[in-house]
């Protein structure tokens, strides 16, 4: 397969290499159908979230992209390398924010990034490097001794999006991670990884219940039952079905596809 | 093929490793302290009863304490080994393990490169171990019978043996779903492991008092372990012993390995969303 490497300056709507391509995506638990044909892609830039009630089928969706699971039905792509060809080097590019928190509580806030540091490959220098302009990013470099502990809910969380970022991705997924947290530092984490979206042209795809966390210029894809039955921006879906919010267009979309189904 | 990002990988689990041993303090004082209280509580109580006649690798008559020395080598990393799988399941349950799995690195490598942690702590653990038996010996608490050169001999064999136990407790931890249920892996896995062996006594003295306990002592892996560590501890090699310890290892990995096969799925699931 031909190495098409993303360039980080590129215009969206070019012939890019998506960050992430899934095409036809299948997984069933036993006999009930989790995911019923799923395609769908994230490309350079874009800020994609992903909605659905709880059993809609993110959670096995994003188990599928980060390769804990393993489906022979469909094909997933990143950066234009599929798990099938590639196996697990395929998840070089993908950093990954998990809603449950998957740091060392015992180790201290630079240790832990250390540790994910060599996973990924980097040199000691270029960790350290990384690790403070990360951090000072997220407004953390000055607690970087502090152990995971004795952080609060949102510092860890920041720490985590600092981890996930520390070996340059180009697609970033995180997992509903906002849930619980106070609203400035909601807010703070929304606004940080929609500019790395902007500024930096990594593709993010972000699952979430909490519809002000999604913008206008986003791209989202909404899944129910195990497919997905909007995919567009939010502008584009909100036109389509005469709504001005996300989340009264959200009902709308579901409520639509439940009396379909009937 | 073992590349650059192996090796940084590799160097990364083994940091954190030797960082959560030094950081669980407790842990490495139990990990002295147990075989310690059979060495000089039981060794001091039996050694008057439990002196044994010249068998290989021994060459002359020898105190109960110099025949206990392997066993308690190798209950050291019998019990790391069981620690390492119970660190396993709590990173599962963490989802310090989801990190891992979603590296570009290879699921075996994954497992394999834990299992070295676990045995360069295990090796750790057990030449503290013997340090403070030699200091108690150069005081004449003990008589252990140890030239300096098995200090060396019995590094292979601690390698081998580490692998086969840490594989063994890995091929459990995939096997348990919860935290909680780790307590019956201990009482049915080392405990029987331990007890069932040529640990405490020799085989022939135990042939000698039930040949049907005896034929269990030979089924069981640690035996053989033990024993290539006792070979290797006086500078012989115990080709037998070696084979088991590696073929069990071999099976122990090959089950950890196809049990944390993402086509599976991982035991402990997260969420569905």
């Amino acid at each position: 397969m031909t190495d098409l490497s993303l360039d980080k300056n590129s215009n969206l709507g070019t012939n890019q290499t998506p960050a992430i391509s899934i095409e036809g995506v299948s997984y069933n638990y036993g006999k009930r159908l989790a995911l019923d044909d799923v395609s769908f892609q994230v490309l350079p830039g874009q800020f994609t979230a992903l909605l659905g009630a709880n059993g809609a089928g993110k959670s096995t969706l994003l188990s599928l992209i980060t390769r804990l699971f393993d489906t022979a039905n469909g094909t997933i792509s990143i950066d234009g390398k599929s798990f099938a060809s590639h196996g697990s080097k395929a998840l070089a590019p993908l950093g990954v924010v998990f809603q449950q928190t998957t740091l060392d509580l015992d180790l201290s806030v630079r240790q832990n990034l250390r540790y994910f540091a060599r996973l990924r490959g980097l040199p000691s220098s270029l960790a350290n490097q990384r690790i403070e302009e990360t951090l000072s990013a997220l407004e953390m470099y000055e607690r970087v001794d502090e152990r995971i502990r004795d952080l609060n809910g949102g510092h860890r969380r920041r720490v985590e999006i600092a981890r996930s970022m520390l070996h340059q991705p180009k697609l970033l997924l995180l997992d509903e991670p906002t849930v619980g947290l106070d609203i400035h530092t909601r807010r703070v984490i929304v606004n940080h990884i929609h500019n790395l979206a902007k500024n930096d042209n990594v593709a993010v795809l972000w699952t979430t219940h909490l519809m002000d966390e999604i913008w206008d210029e986003d791209h989202l894809i909404v899944l129910d039952k195990g497919k997905i039955i909007e995919d567009g921006t939010v502008k584009e879906i909100l036109a389509k079905n005469g709504e001005s919010s996300v989340s009264d267009a959200f009902e709308s979309i579901i409520v639509q596809e439940e009396e379909r189904l009937k | 093929m073992i590349d650059g990002l192996m090796i940084r990988a590799l160097y990364g689990i083994l940091y954190r490793e030797f960082l959560r041993f030094f950081q669980q303090r407790a842990r490495f004082l139990s990990a002295l302290v147990r075989p310690l209280i059979w060495l000089l509580v039981f060794s001091a109580g039996w050694r008057q009863t439990q002196g044994l006649a010249p068998y290989a690798p021994y060459e002359t008559y020898i105190p109960y304490e110099v025949y206990m020395i392997p066993g308690l080598c190798a209950m050291i990393q019998l019990f790391n080994g069981m620690q390492s799988s119970l660190s396993m399941i709590y990173d599962r349950e963490m989802g310090s393990m989801r990190v891992l799995l979603t590296t570009p690195l290879p699921r075996w490598f994954i497992l394999v490169a834990r299992l070295f942690a676990g045995v360069a702590v295990s090796l750790l653990q057990v030449y503290a171990f013997l340090a403070i038996a030699f200091f108690f010996t150069y005081f004449e608490f003990l008589e252990l019978d140890i030239a300096a050169i098995g200090y060396i001999t019995v590094l292979p064999a601690l390698i081998l043996c580490g692998f086969m136990l840490g594989a063994l407790g890995m091929a459990l931890s995939a096997t348990v779903k919860q935290l909680e249920n780790f307590a019956g892996v201990m009482n049915f896995v080392i405990f029987p492991m331990f007890f069932i062996s040529s640990a405490l006594f020799p085989l022939w003295r135990i042939k000698d008092l039930s040949y049907t306990f005896y034929q269990f002592c030979t089924y069981n892996p640690f035996t053989y372990a033990v024993e290539l560590i006792r070979f290797a501890l006086h500078g012989q090699f115990y080709a037998e012993g070696a084979l088991v310890v590696a073929v069990t290892s071999v099976i122990a990995l090959g089950l950890a390995i196809y049990a944390y096969d993402p086509s599976r799925g991982l035991k402990a699931k997260g969420k569905r969303g």
